[in-house]
């Protein structure tokens, strides 16, 4: 409400220079936002058009010849379920355990009683700052057999240090009035733990458990040092192995998806395997984005605020 | 509140069952470690990986088996000619990328003053919003997007700019060695502007109002009170964040370079740790890249010293 009085306010006083760097700053900002948005809904559109102009890049603007083939046939592409699989199993039992361990060892560390407290939490934050690199990570993950296991996409995750902080300072935040009352009725920590202090940290946890399940949907890396089993492969990973071999992919689909009276519209083309897998792998986040808006942007201002 | 625990504990130690009783402070340390374990095995032990860097170690063979070789992979980093030729140039497109994220860094602020200015309320909130979008989706994804407007055959602007008549022949600006710093900081922008202009804006907000009223008064414009208020209020938001891209001067991560390269972008894509990935995972020499890698380690260490250091004198308070 405020900000609109005070713009009215300026408008009524505003001079002709301003009113023409108004109209230059709207226009460049729906520019801009037209530049991150429109490539999505390109490729959107470009899935549910009739192949045939696809392939020679004709929709430009609008869908011609609308038809949802696309997304049943790609689903035939060998790996593409089991990748739809392997990345929703590693981003839902990821984050939960990620998320959990954030709270739990976020809450431990704020216990005066804990054996050498300080010493333990220095040793986890430290880890923020330093990193072996990529070859001794590597070779660990081969001693510990987690190349080719789907638990590499798990476990090396579980700790992560910033959510660990963004969790203790909540955790510091709470008056310990209302934990004491619970340690008055002899509860041990476990069920102070999950009774008082969870439900309370909810609001932090929400932000955290967001930015864990996009970090887990869209991680890539792990699956290109560590896996060499198709089986294994995410959806992230075969979408790159799929831009880059696009061409191969519809020719085997234009084999598989019978022979006679072919329309031509339907017939998979390396486009439309492309665009349409790209419009799977990115549809999560699209749907999800909306509604966990202001969780994403709560993320970045208590980071902030720590920082 | 003592004489409910010792009450507590009497009726414990006089239970059968739990005749001794872990005492607190350790009961907490049982529950932590567990997860302490991993940070130790998954973040502190890689460390001893170091130790193939003094080796010729070549994958599938013990370390034990494989011949000590000292400082040799170090030196060769700067003897042998061909190396140093490699390193120079690997340096050179981490520096080069660097140093246009940091200009990029310098654009966030501007970004920000600007949609700070819109005051119709909901467009600068959807603005916000859609432009914040991409921060969200992967680099394999921004490379999908990439290729589906701007390749060769059937790219978006390819085939805009085609039935304009605005080029003749359609351009294959992702398999061309021109301008890749340039567009991979582009790239950047189009993935993180949006994102990054959101602390600057809650800076903003968070201004004395008292301040621009006051200015307003003394007949300040629009344009004075950005250059005299709002700069200077979010200065120490913009100070923060360019030590910390100091800091990561030559940590540019891998993915983004990973996924846009290809044989003729590769000269001037390779930065430092792709170029480590090449070698040691792509190419095999293990005992190379880990030298490499720990000179990396090193340096951006000092880097972050550095920077924690500068930021401590300018502000009178550590960053880190």
């Amino acid at each position: 409400m405020k900000t609109t009085e005070t713009g009215l306010q300026r408008k009524g006083r505003s001079s002709v220079s301003s009113r023409i760097f108004d109209i230059c700053n709207y226009l460049f900002f729906a520019l801009f936002t037209l530049l991150c948005v429109y490539p999505f809904y390109y490729i959107f559109i470009n899935t549910i058009s009739d192949n045939t102009l696809t392939a020679r890049g004709l929709v430009l603007f609008y869908p011609e010849g609308i038809h949802f083939s696309n997304y049943t046939q790609v689903m035939k592409l060998q790996g593409l379920g089991e990748a739809t699989l392997i990345s929703i199993a590693r981003t839902v039992l990821g984050t939960f355990l990620s998320v959990f361990a954030s709270a739990f060892v976020g809450y431990l560390v704020t216990k005066q009683k804990l054996w050498h407290r300080k010493i333990w939490y220095r040793i986890i934050v430290a880890t923020m700052y330093f990193n072996a690199g990529i070859i001794p990570w590597y070779i660990l993950m081969m001693n510990l057999h987690l190349t080719n296991n789907f638990l590499a996409y798990i476990i090396p995750g579980i700790m992560s240090p910033f959510n660990i902080i963004l969790v203790k300072t909540y955790v510091e935040s709470i008056p310990p009035a209302l934990e004491e009352s619970a340690q008055i009725d002899s509860a041990g920590y476990w069920v102070r733990f999950t009774r008082i202090v969870l439900p309370l940290c909810l609001p932090i946890l929400a932000t955290v458990t967001v930015f864990t399940a996009v970090g887990q949907w869209n991680s890539f890396q792990d699956t290109l040092f560590l896996m060499t089993d198709r089986k294994l492969y995410t959806l992230q990973f075969l979408l790159y192995r799929y831009i880059n071999e696009s061409n191969a992919l519809a020719t085997v689909l234009k084999n598989t998806g019978g022979n006679v009276n072919i329309n031509l519209s339907l017939v998979q083309t390396p486009t439309s395997v492309r665009m349409t897998v790209t419009m799977i792998v990115v549809a999560p986040i699209l749907l999800v984005y909306p509604f966990f808006q202001r969780y994403f942007v709560g993320g970045i201002m208590i980071g902030a605020v720590k920082g | 509140m003592k004489k409910g625990e010792t009450f507590v504990k009497r009726i414990r130690e006089n239970s059968p069952a739990r005749s001794w009783v872990l005492p607190e402070k350790f009961q907490l340390f049982a529950m932590l470690l567990p997860f302490l374990l991993l940070v130790i095995v998954f973040s502190y032990l890689p460390l001893a990986g170091w130790r193939y860097a003094f080796y010729a170690y070549r994958p599938g063979f013990p370390l034990e088996k494989c011949e000590y070789v000292g400082w040799y992979w170090f030196e060769s980093i700067f003897s042998n000619s061909y190396q140093v030729a490699e390193i120079t140039r690997v340096m050179i497109n981490t520096l080069a990328i660097s140093g246009l994220g940091l200009l990029l860094n310098c654009v966030a602020p501007v970004f920000a003053i600007l949609m700070n200015e819109i005051h119709h309320r909901r467009y600068r909130k959807t603005v916000q919003v859609l432009t914040t979008l991409p921060n969200f989706i992967s680099w394999v994804l921004v490379y999908a997007v990439a290729f589906a407007m701007f390749n060769v055959n059937n790219g978006f602007f390819n085939q805009l700019f085609l039935s304009l008549g605005w080029i003749k022949q359609p351009v294959n600006v992702l398999a061309s060695s021109n301008n890749v710093w340039l567009s991979m900081t582009l790239w950047s922008a189009w993935k993180s502007l949006g994102w990054s202009s959101i602390l600057y804006l809650a800076a903003i907000a968070g201004l004395d109002q008292e301040l621009f009223e006051a200015a307003r008064v003394d007949g300040a414009n629009r344009f004075q009170q950005i250059l005299h208020i709002t700069l200077p209020g979010i200065s120490p938001t913009f100070l923060v964040l360019l030590v910390m891209s100091i800091a990561n001067l030559i940590n540019n991560g891998m993915d983004q370079y990973y996924v846009f390269q290809n044989a003729l972008n590769k000269s001037s894509i390779e930065v430092l740790d792709l170029y480590v990935y090449n070698i040691s995972l792509g190419g095999g020499n293990f005992s190379f890249g880990t030298a490499v890698s720990m000179l990396k380690s090193v340096v951006s260490l000092t880097l972050l010293l550095i920077a924690n250091g500068a930021a401590k004198l300018i502000r009178g308070s550590s960053i880190f």
